[in-house]
């Protein structure tokens, strides 16, 4: 019996509504998001210059390098910014991305404190244009945009890294969202499955729901110790009606908008994914299914201001972190 | 959105595939089992040569009946030119004429061997001694001492014989074998030794018969006339070997040439075999029906593409297991489709082999390619100076094998060697990217699809079926279609989501 205590039964799943791999495929993205609209999120400097174009606010572009013959000229575009990300326009996954913090003369400094010279930012861009971090090793862009400055109400839940917020936008009503915040044993990195802490977000508020590390709860952040349940987005509503915008942005009807709160801009668009995972069901302790029902009976052609307050209404939950006995968790459906 | 006119595809499929099926088994009565039949190998001899412009005569030296063989039908093609077959007690002989021909000739013979293990050889009087040819010295006494040599070890013809190759060819190899056979190859040098010491013997050709090879040639074996029991006995020209080996078909048994091109140049023949199952009433009869078009099958082609098919037929079966083990149990794969291009590796080299062979060569190349990391390059030249490696391992291996004698250890080469080095390529990233647990995982996912997927292409049943009956492959397309479908759960995924359903268990 020790042996089937890690499965369930498919059942038990469809109860919860958990939807797996091949339903997401077939009956989601496979029906609502055009392939042809793909290159729009698998490029983040088409992506950027879109948003910008829809007034969805992303971190500010500094330049680009196209060309190797442009590398050379990267120190004049960099004169004046003290904090600045470098990353690959067809990266996947945070790689290629390099941050700098400040500049101390001729010698730039990462966040865990290295010093670069202008040669290692400029080796760093050449290697981005020669496709190294790009799928598939096809040429890429090399994208220069200004530092974010994290919202410090969020600075004691991460650590080192950035924390990011998930939303999946359906049919342009945000259906889920969860915050990603690195750990030590995530190296930094908002990857799930390499040790980031998932919490679950109240669509209504913005509050922490549930947290999970590794598929198993968990109530405080590992490394800084901080409690998840006092954890709370500021400005939840901006953040949802920038996420539902990204539907009309793109017209990617299944949709993971990857946001960042900055200190001074607010919520920003980070990145967007069109084949978004479903690890976020873990973080949320409730599969996505109902709420992709009841959203694909809503009618076409909703403004973004309804869709949102549509979502924060039917899609509220109770805290599990704040009670001790954590068993209310079905969707007000 | 209907998804009438999917399901109509699929029905339309499966009911051809079916139907196809069901008439194939009922018109020409292939069973659906490959048991309770008998064994038949299809051979074809093509014959290559180039015409100088004028008359040409080819004559072919054809198998006959033997020991473990019967000659059930044979066929040959060859436009424009006369043919007839001869005969005598030695052997048989197919000649082809014709006036004028000019350029690339293409001469095709094929013949259906019956396996039958009580069939035996026809009885053979013993020819004469050809006449002695002198050596001349120094050859003169070497050719004494081997003989001498022998013959003190040996009791009869047949031990005598075994020495002797042992002697020329073997580890007792002296000064006086190595000067002769400057002067002559192994297999002549052994004959006129045997003559020389008036023991009848004669070089005999032989086809090692094995499924779905294409291009072989003949081998040399010897053959000695033993006296008393008056039977020919067979011995490997190298190893000394006495007796036939269960897959040797003797073409040629007269010690004659096989090809001779009277009017051409460059001429060769090249052997390609595959072997069947039929029941032995319809071996026959299925040969002289002709082919229309419902009986529309792989069988019509040249042997050589026919033994091409038997394996590209297969290849749908390893498409399914994959699509099945992604789909409905989640396995992750390094690349979709390398792990059944391994599993037709694996066909050709045995599962033991084959694996150890892939494992030696990722370890071999991951650690290469680890080096060839730190040099900076871009993709495609990477991904070719892995390739380079690749094939150097496999070299490497290769000749290890075989200087330890591990002959299996040459069929390495069978791994196709781009996806391999592809293979390297991802499996190296994803270390650096997300550490060697996921190596592991995605290794072992792709190498578990492999071997799944060889079980099935290398079963007797799923072979047969797929050769025998083309209508399966509709079915699997209808098949594979239905599965592209399936918006379940895959298996691992209840392993996965199981935390969820964990909490609002009553406790």
């Amino acid at each position: 019996m020790s042996l089937l205590s890690n499965w369930t039964w498919p059942t038990r799943l469809r109860d919860k509504g958990i939807i797996g791999m091949n339903r997401r495929n077939i009956r989601y993205i496979g029906r609502y998001n055009n392939r042809r609209l793909y290159p729009l999120v698998d490029d983040k400097l088409k992506t950027k210059l879109l948003a910008q174009r829809y007034g969805i606010t992303t971190p500010a572009l500094i330049g680009t390098v196209t060309t190797q013959f442009g590398v050379k000229h990267i120190g004049e575009t960099l004169v004046g910014h003290h904090g600045f990300v470098i990353k690959p326009a067809k990266g996947s996954g945070g790689k290629g991305i390099l941050v700098i913090e400040s500049v101390d003369g001729e010698a730039f400094i990462k966040p865990s404190g290295a010093r670069l010279s202008i040669t290692d930012i400029e080796r760093h861009v050449s290697n981005i244009l020669s496709g190294l971090y790009s799928l598939g090793g096809s040429p890429d862009v090399a994208l220069i945009e200004t530092l974010i400055n994290f919202d410090e109400s969020l600075m004691a839940y991460s650590y080192e890294g950035v924390p990011d917020i998930r939303v999946i936008v359906f049919k342009g009503y945000p259906v889920m969202s969860m915050m990603r915040l690195s750990t030590a044993a995530s190296d930094g990195k908002a990857n799930l499955h390499q040790g980031a802490v998932g919490v679950g977000l109240n669509m209504a508020t913005g509050e922490a729901l549930r947290g999970v590390q590794f598929d198993r709860p968990c109530y405080a952040h590992p490394d800084t110790g901080h409690d998840l349940a006092s954890l709370k987005v500021p400005q939840w509503k901006t953040l949802l009606d920038l996420a539902a915008g990204c539907y009309e942005m793109t017209g990617l009807g299944y949709l993971g908008t990857d946001m960042v709160l900055d200190r001074k801009h607010g919520p920003m668009l980070l990145e967007l994914n069109a084949r978004p995972g479903l690890a976020i069901q873990m973080t949320n302790g409730e599969g996505l299914r109902r709420r992709l029902d009841l959203i694909e009976r809503q009618p076409d052609g909703v403004s973004v201001e309804k869709r949102v307050a549509f979502a924060q209404h039917h899609f509220a939950r109770t805290s599990e972190l704040t009670t001790d006995s954590p068993d209310t968790s079905s969707a007000t459906a | 959105m209907s998804r009438l006119p999917f399901y109509f595809i699929v029905g339309l499929l499966l009911i051809a595939g079916i139907t196809m099926s069901v008439h194939r088994h009922l018109q020409f009565e292939i069973p659906w089992l490959p048991g309770e039949q008998r064994q038949v190998w299809e051979i074809e001899a093509v014959i290559t040569f180039d015409a100088l412009d004028g008359p040409v005569q080819v004559d072919l030296a054809l198998p006959t009946h033997q020991a473990g063989y019967r000659v059930l039908t044979e066929n040959t093609a060859s436009s424009g030119y006369g043919l007839a077959y001869q005969a005598d007690e030695t052997g048989r002989l197919a000649e082809w004429t014709i006036r004028e021909a000019e350029g690339d000739q293409q001469l095709y013979y094929s013949v259906q061997m019956l396996v039958s293990p009580d069939a035996q050889a026809p009885v053979q009087t013993a020819p004469d001694l050809p006449p002695a040819v002198e050596w001349e010295s120094p050859f003169d006494s070497a050719a004494e001492q081997l003989i001498d040599e022998a013959w003190d070890r040996s009791a009869n013809n047949a031990t005598f014989a075994r020495e002797l190759i042992r002697n020329v060819n073997g580890e007792r190899q002296d000064e006086n074998a190595r000067l002769l056979l400057g002067e002559m190859d192994p297999a002549p040098l052994i004959i006129r030794l045997l003559n020389q010491a008036e023991v009848k013997a004669r070089a005999v050709s032989g086809l090692l018969l094995e499924d779905g090879r294409r291009r072989q040639s003949l081998s040399s074996w010897i053959q000695v006339f033993d006296e008393n029991d008056e039977t020919w006995s067979l011995f490997h020209p190298v190893t000394g070997a006495q007796g036939k080996p269960d897959n040797l078909l003797l073409w040629e048994t007269t010690g004659d040439a096989v090809l001779e091109v009277q009017g051409g140049t460059n001429s060769r023949v090249s052997f390609s075999m595959m072997t069947h199952y039929q029941p032995a009433s319809a071996a026959v009869r299925n040969h002289n029906s002709n082919d229309t078009l419902l009986n529309f099958s792989i069988h019509s082609l040249p042997l050589e593409e026919q033994a091409l098919f038997q394996t590209i037929l297969l290849i749908p079966i390893g498409a399914m297991v994959v699509v099945f083990l992604r789909v409905f149990v989640g396995i992750k794969t390094s690349g979709t489709f390398m792990p059944v291009l391994i599993a037709l590796a694996f066909i050709q080299t045995s599962l033991a082999t084959g694996l150890i062979g892939f494992l030696l060569i990722i370890a071999m190349g991951l650690v290469i390619r680890n080096y060839l990391s730190y040099l900076n390059l871009l993709l495609v030249a990477r991904v070719s100076a892995v390739i380079i490696t690749v094939i150097g391992i496999i070299s490497v291996f290769s000749v290890l094998a075989y200087r330890m004698g591990l002959n299996a250890g040459l069929t390495i080469t069978f791994f196709p060697m781009i996806i391999l080095a592809w293979t390297i390529e991802r499996m190296s990233i994803l270390w650096e990217e997300e550490g060697p647990k996921q190596v592991l995982i995605q290794g072992g996912g792709s190498l578990l699809t492999a071997v799944i997927a060889y079980l099935a292409m290398n079963s007797p049943w799923v072979r047969h079926i797929t050769f025998n009956f083309l209508g399966v492959q509709f079915i699997l397309m209808a098949l594979i279609l239905l599965l592209g479908n399936y918006t379940g759960y895959r298996l691992l995924e209840l392993r996965r989501f199981k935390p969820i359903t964990e909490d609002d268990k009553p406790s």
